[in-house]
């Protein structure tokens, strides 16, 4: 539990750099569109997130961290799951941290039941792919 | 000196930041998102933490703002101004849940694995950003009252 209050806690804090240093919202979604944007000087903040994102990795590697990543390779599965988040979180204005962190810190209805939303989604895909036996 | 021209570097140590903290807790690692979204089988609730105290951190951030008429290095605080909670919000969350739940990646995890190198991250980031541009082309952005 340690590490998820740390990591947690890092996370709120990178946000609340974000919003304090120049009043932006730190979610994800709007850094991801950015990238097809970025000729935009209103979303260039966002690919210089996305570089200290993108970095993140190897440095936690340099210093010593481990970072399990378990994920399937189905491609199909892939497929469709990059395709319904990237689509998903496009129409929906956000995802976990833009909606989920910075959305609920905001006490925002919208982004509250957004975030009940996908939640309960989330939770009633892995129960059905229990259900059928679809193993990932 | 301008502060504003510090932007960019506060930009790039935040995402640092973020990313960091989505590697420390886990949040990277499809197989424990799974396991915490997984509430009728064997589950790992131990998640649950990671948004607690990123959304008190942040809560508490936001908060202090609320004193300041601008952010320390630009010059408006950018709060998103949509309250609708409507079809286009709801079809949205439920499709990325679905998403989320089939895999166990979301975009900023998504992200931040990009490093690893691992060909299953790499298609679905793919797929990801087809997804985000097929929504653009197919319903285009959300439409701001006036």
């Amino acid at each position: 539990m340690m590490y998820e209050l740390a990591g947690g806690t890092l996370i709120g804090l990178a946000a609340a750099l974000l919003w304090l240093g120049i009043g932006r919202i730190s979610g994800m979604t709007g850094v991801l569109s950015s990238v097809f944007q970025s000729w935009q000087p209103q979303r260039r903040w966002a690919l210089w997130f996305l570089a200290g994102l993108l970095l993140a990795y190897p440095l936690f590697r340099l210093l010593g961290g481990e970072a399990p990543v378990v994920i399937t390779d189905h491609k199909g599965l892939l497929a469709a799951a990059g395709l319904l988040v990237g689509f998903g979180t496009y129409i929906g204005n956000g995802c976990t941290s833009g909606h989920g962190v910075c959305g609920m810190g905001r006490l925002s209805v919208r982004s509250t039941v957004a975030t009940v939303t996908f939640m309960v989604a989330g939770v009633v895909t892995v129960a059905m792919m229990n259900q059928l036996g679809v193993q990932v | 000196m301008n502060r504003q021209r510090l932007a960019p570097l506060v930009a790039l140590a935040s995402g640092l930041i973020f990313g960091l903290g989505l590697l420390v807790s886990g949040m990277n690692n499809p197989a424990k998102v799974r396991a915490f979204l997984d509430v009728f089988g064997a589950w790992e609730p131990a998640l649950i933490a990671v948004m607690g105290s990123a959304v008190t951190v942040f809560a508490l951030a936001f908060w202090l703002g609320r004193k300041r008429s601008a952010p320390v290095c630009a010059s408006v605080f950018h709060e998103p101004t949509l309250t609708r909670i409507d079809a286009r919000l709801l079809s949205g969350a439920i499709l990325f849940g679905v998403g989320w739940g089939l895999v166990g990646l979301c975009p900023g995890p998504a992200l931040v694995n990009i490093f690893t190198l691992n060909s299953d991250v790499l298609q679905f980031v793919a797929a990801l950003l087809l997804g985000n541009r097929l929504a653009h082309w197919l319903v285009g952005p959300i439409k701001h009252k006036a």
